[in-house]
């Protein structure tokens, strides 16, 4: 369990992070999300020790990480945003030291290798020196370094960044995998990448959380704009603008017409249901309604309303 | 507490024989040496039957000269490297203590150090072969001299490895230090009278020609281990600030 209390870090002039708290049960994975420079990386380099913090507290398992640090590292298995490889060691010396510096050598070692080498997927790689592989290959082998001591904790900072499709899928279904049985946090720039692995998320802007909880959670309470996409027949152009005067929330923000078929996209706030009477105009007006499909406001247009205006505070 | 001590010198030795298989790995190690020995060889050789004594005060006179630029060329990329790659973020927060990757990086210094002086016995094994009135008790204390030397300019060239991420930087800062080392004794006589003896008990060369006329005097061993204890405790303190940057 991490426990991050009224945490603060300051620069010189900026303030990276300011009175973030939260916590990590175990076997969670947590998603971190925020544009960059939010504080995303600072708030993970105080979690693993590489950083002190200006003002607050973090505990990991009930050991504080100021004071207790070493027993702390010993606890997590850390993938900074750079991934941190020798590139002219072989994949092999690298896990080796990485081994070793946990204490784990010989017998021991051969276990932990095999193991994590069947896991990342780096049998084949595993005698190349690093600068000769592929990026996807050696973020396995950053992966494969920070769970060479099988830690209860996993910090991977922006895991798939500069990653090619099929690579983040990868490493996506590798990271899930993992979360099966350890606790995990991850941070990312990319709200569907969250989503995807992610059973909670913490949306941090500004060096602040704003968010905290499940998709559903956060969705909950969310005030967007619903959008509704309509395919008509015979509709005129005057009578889809006599639409708004009747409905003055609805606003048209697309539409096109081909061969007497319009398409519309509508938007109206999303507390109100609107299809129905959008369906008695369409009778009303002559149209002939080929299609109406609904999307619900999206967790991106919460995220974009919570990153992008000023002081967003939610959930 | 001995089950700590013995853990931390492992955590020592595993840095150790990180970097020394680095440096043996990569070329630094083989070019730094070959020119090591072709400009003792060289300057040693050429001066040697001028001078026609049997001893090997020429090679021990010359090695602090060539120290000013091959200990820096030894010790620039230790820390700086590891700061330009991004592995210095791993590194520390292994349950690795700042000191042990400090003082493992240093003593991998150190041996490459060890292994250069090591080839310049060559010198001294021909020396044996034609030589009549050779002296090994003052071979001895100069080579132990020279090791010492070397420990204290490689303990500033691990501090300087550690305040930058270049290491062409990390080398003219440590090439600036010990190169103000060398001189301090040769400038003594521009130095105020009241002054002249704090600037000679700084001085390496003054602590250097005492061991390697063959005293070993405590003094002289107090001066080489405080500095070199002095820098690591530096370059230690700079690991630290990282963390309150």
């Amino acid at each position: 369990m991490i426990r991050v209390e009224n945490l603060s870090k300051r620069f010189g002039e900026i303030q990276a992070i300011q009175d973030v708290s939260f916590t990590v049960n175990d076997g969670e994975i947590l998603g971190f999300l925020g544009p960059n420079g939010a504080g995303k990386s600072t708030t993970l380099r105080i979690i693993t020790t590489y950083l002190t913090p200006t003002a607050g507290q973090v505990t990991v398992d009930n050991l504080d990480v100021a004071t207790e640090s070493a027993q702390v590292r010993a606890r997590i298995g850390y993938l900074p945003e750079q991934n941190p490889l020798y590139v002219e060691m072989t994949a092999y010396d690298q896990l080796r030291f990485a081994a070793a510096a946990r204490g784990i050598t010989g017998q021991a070692f051969a276990v932990a290798l095999r193991r994590v080498s069947g896991e990342c997927g780096l049998k084949e790689v595993i005698h190349r020196p690093i600068g000769e592989l592929s990026k996807g290959y050696r973020q396995r082998v950053g992966l494969a370094q920070a769970i060479i001591h099988d830690p209860e904790i996993l910090i991977l900072d922006e895991p798939t960044s500069g990653l090619d499709p099929n690579q983040i899928a990868e490493i996506r279904g590798l990271i899930k995998q993992l979360g099966r049985e350890k606790t995990v946090i991850i941070s990312s720039h990319i709200l569907q990448e969250v989503q995807a692995v992610a059973d909670r998320m913490i949306i941090l802007n500004k060096g602040r959380v704003v968010a905290d909880g499940t998709t559903a959670e956060l969705m909950a309470g969310f005030e967007g704009q619903a959008r509704l996409n309509l395919e008509v027949k015979n509709a005129t152009d005057k009578s889809i603008a006599a639409l708004t005067d009747r409905f003055p929330e609805i606003k048209i923000k697309d539409q096109t017409t081909r061969d007497g078929v319009s398409n519309l996209a509508l938007e109206y706030p999303t507390g109100r249901d609107l299809r129905e009477q959008i369906f008695g105009y369409a009778v009303e007006a002559g149209w002939v309604l080929l299609e109406m499909s609904r999307q619900q406001a999206q967790l991106e247009d919460l995220f974009r309303s919570l990153t992008l205006e000023e002081g967003g505070a939610h959930a | 507490m001995p089950d700590q001590l013995l853990l931390a010198l492992r955590n020592v030795g595993l840095i150790f024989r990180k970097e020394l298989a680095a440096y043996f790995n990569s070329s630094v190690a083989y070019i730094t040496l070959l020119v090591f020995l072709l400009i003792t060889g060289w300057f040693f050789a050429s001066s040697f039957f001028i001078i026609n004594e049997s001893d090997l005060r020429v090679l021990f006179s010359l090695v602090p000269i060539i120290y000013l630029f091959f200990i820096p060329a030894v010790t620039m990329g230790l820390i700086a490297r590891e700061r330009s790659s991004g592995t210095m973020e791993f590194l520390v927060t292994l349950p690795l203590s700042d000191w042990e990757v400090v003082l493992g990086k240093y003593l991998a210094a150190v041996a490459l150090i060890a292994v250069g002086l090591g080839f310049t016995l060559f010198h001294f094994a021909t020396l044996v072969l034609v030589a009549t009135d050779l002296d090994p008790g003052a071979v001895f204390t100069g080579y132990l001299g020279l090791l010492l030397v070397g420990g204290v300019y490689a303990a500033a060239g691990v501090f300087c490895s550690a305040l930058t991420s270049n290491q062409i930087t990390a080398f003219i800062l440590s090439f600036m230090i010990v190169f103000v080392f060398f001189m301090l004794d040769k400038m003594l006589i521009f130095i105020p009278g009241s002054l002249t003896a704090l600037v000679q008990y700084v001085s390496i060369d003054f602590h250097l020609s005492n061991i390697s006329r063959g005293v070993i005097d405590s003094r002289n061993l107090v001066y080489f281990a405080s500095t070199t204890g002095l820098f690591l405790m530096l370059a230690v303190r700079v690991l630290e600030m990282r963390k309150w940057r």
